[in-house]
């Protein structure tokens, strides 16, 4: 008798435990392993977001690719938006291999896009209407990315860890990428100085949102419980926030930028930031598709994908030569 | 040659090679990075933009030899010159389809093939030739070029047969734009005004040369997917190594330029 064949003979509480022993030592899940149908559907809503959310996230940024200020910020920014995209096929192909036993492919995972099932992260829902914003977004919201998916470095689930080393080493470097426009902007005439602190201003809410509530409370969500035991993730959304804020917050002070918000300091005491707590509601109804940039985001997509189809039908077509 | 040793014709007429060469890989980098978010599926958003970023790169290399011909800084070079100075082919200025790449773009997909096919066919013919220039600052950089380039061929040759042989509605696309690109591609097979100086230096091959071999390898793989091959290319809207352009350049440029022509003197 094979080790697979007395596998299969355990009951599903047996399966559970035996799956929850390995992760708990740390093991890989792999794509053809048992895994409990809930950690199958945690991971392909984590990841198909996540991989979605890379590829409408070149959008703001693409708006600035042609505009970018110079030839080097031009191929900067182009190898940085296609990285982008390179992430988000690789993330898909993530996903697609856990819902191949759903029956389900990349097509389901466009059109959950465009008809607001499959969400994507809040940021890439919001206006980016100047070069400013295109500095903030790579140092920032790129910022912010390298943290919470460095705590996923480690994911029960193999597949993803191995495609999060590869993408957060290449963050890294958009990172830079935007922190040298940032510092080219903030030692700049006072025009660019002002863009730069607008942008600030404009994405800041946004920043906070982007870990997500603190807790279920806000939105009634439990996912990050959920994979938080599951070992798909570490930290608590809270967690990520004040790590965020812990690196950045000193670095905005520095180039004598002001966070919008005048109630934020390190409380020694608890040794942990006070800050104002973005509004959660207009949190929801942005991921909802009511963001500013949403639906035109979503329309370009969605027009492309139409587009294109008869594209897509002439590859699936036997070839004649 | 190199820069100390050119004579001034010698040097006017390289630089009018330099801004073709620059022009025309700046110009078809910038339609390609209008593409990204739209191309038919997410590997070739990926590979597109690799290309396009790869073209920004080679009209770096251009119009950095141009700054070290004297032409002043490749950053203004590319971003302040008017309309009227640019020496790409008009064919590479057109727009991608109708709607503009931030609002409904209706892009055509057949039409990006076959000028990116045909372009490449002629960038590697081009690069071929260039790698044997006089001018060793020009033959160097095309050697660089060629080790990337070589794979934008195959990339865009790939995507030419496999349309021109599936299904009727793609054939039918592909036929009819290369009917709309053949009507000015014979804009990019020209060197323009200063043709003879340039060949005479040996900065290039004879445009006739690289012509034929255009024309032989294009006739070549139209028969391999059953088209038949329409006779020379033509240049119905005039020559822009002369600096006859159309209104897609006008807004080219402005897109290309508008953020560094808010303040051309400051870091960015």
């Amino acid at each position: 008798m094979t080790v697979g064949m007395s596998f299969n003979q355990l009951s599903e509480e047996e399966k559970m435990t035996h799956f929850l022993d390995r992760i708990n030592a740390g093991e890989k899940i792999e794509p053809d392993d048992w895994m409990p149908e809930d950690y199958r559907l945690q991971l392909i809503r984590l990841i198909s977001m996540h991989g979605i959310s890379e590829i409408m996230g070149a959008l703001p940024e693409k708006e600035w690719v042609p505009k970018a200020p110079s030839l080097h910020r031009k191929l900067a920014i182009m190898a940085k938006v296609q990285d982008e995209m390179g992430h988000g096929q690789l993330l898909l192909r993530v996903a697609e291999d856990l819902m191949a036993p759903l029956g389900k492919n990349r097509h389901d995972i466009m059109e959950d896009l465009f008809s607001g099932k499959l969400k994507f992260h809040n940021v890439f829902h919001m206006d980016a209407p100047t070069w400013g914003d295109a500095g903030i977004i790579a140092w920032l919201v790129d910022g912010a990315a390298i943290i919470s998916q460095s705590m996923m470095l480690d994911s029960s689930y193999g597949p993803y860890a191995r495609a999060l080393k590869r993408i957060c080493a290449e963050e890294v470097f958009h990172a830079q990428h935007g922190e040298s426009i940032i510092l080219a902007m903030a030692e700049g005439t006072s025009e660019q100085r002002e863009m730069l602190q607008d942008s600030l201003n404009r994405w800041w809410e946004s920043l906070i949102m982007f870990f997500g509530p603190k807790s279920a409370k806000e939105t009634g969500n439990s996912n990050a419980d959920k994979n938080i035991m599951y070992k798909i993730r570490t930290k608590t959304n809270e967690d990520l926030r004040q790590e965020f804020f812990t690196k950045y917050i000193p670095r905005i002070w520095s180039l004598g930028l002001t966070i919008p918000d005048d109630t934020i300091r390190f409380d020694e005491d608890s040794q942990m930031w006070i800050y104002k707590d973005a509004d959660w509601s207009t949190f929801k109804q942005i991921v909802s598709g009511n963001g500013p940039q949403s639906q035109n985001r979503l329309d370009l997509r969605r027009r492309s994908y139409k587009n294109n189809e008869w594209v897509r039908a002439a590859l699936a077509a036997k070839k004649a030569i | 040659m190199t820069q100390e040793t050119l004579k001034p014709l010698e040097k006017k007429a390289l630089i009018e090679l330099l801004y073709q060469l620059a022009d025309d890989d700046f110009l078809l980098a910038f339609r390609g990075s209008e593409w990204l978010g739209l191309a038919p599926h997410i590997e070739e958003d990926v590979a597109f933009s690799s290309i396009s970023q790869d073209m920004m790169g080679h009209a770096n290399l251009y119009y950095n030899l141009l700054e070290n011909l004297g032409e002043g800084e490749a950053d203004r070079i590319a971003h302040l010159r008017s309309p009227d100075q640019f020496r790409n082919a008009i064919i590479l200025e057109e727009v991608n389809g109708p709607g503009t790449y931030l609002k409904e773009p209706d892009y055509d997909w057949a039409f990006t093939v076959v000028r990116n096919y045909f372009y490449a066919v002629h960038k590697h013919i081009r690069l071929d030739s260039l790698r044997h220039s006089s001018y060793e600052p020009l033959a160097e950089a095309a050697r660089k070029i060629m080790t990337e380039q070589y794979y934008h061929l195959m990339h865009w040759e790939i995507w030419f047969k496999q349309l021109m042989t599936s299904t009727d509605e793609a054939t039918l696309r592909m036929t009819e734009a290369i009917q709309k690109v053949w009507r000015d591609f014979g804009g990019v097979l020209t060197l323009g005004p200063y043709y003879e100086d340039i060949v005479k230096a040996n900065f290039i091959d004879d445009e006739n040369v690289m012509k034929k071999r255009w024309n032989n390898k294009i006739e070549a793989v139209l028969k391999e997917v059953g088209a038949s091959y329409p006779g020379e290319p033509r240049m119905e809207r005039g020559n822009g190594r002369n600096g006859v352009h159309t209104e897609d350049l006008k807004q080219a440029t402005a897109t290309l330029s508008e953020v560094y022509a808010t303040n051309p003197s400051t870091g960015w």
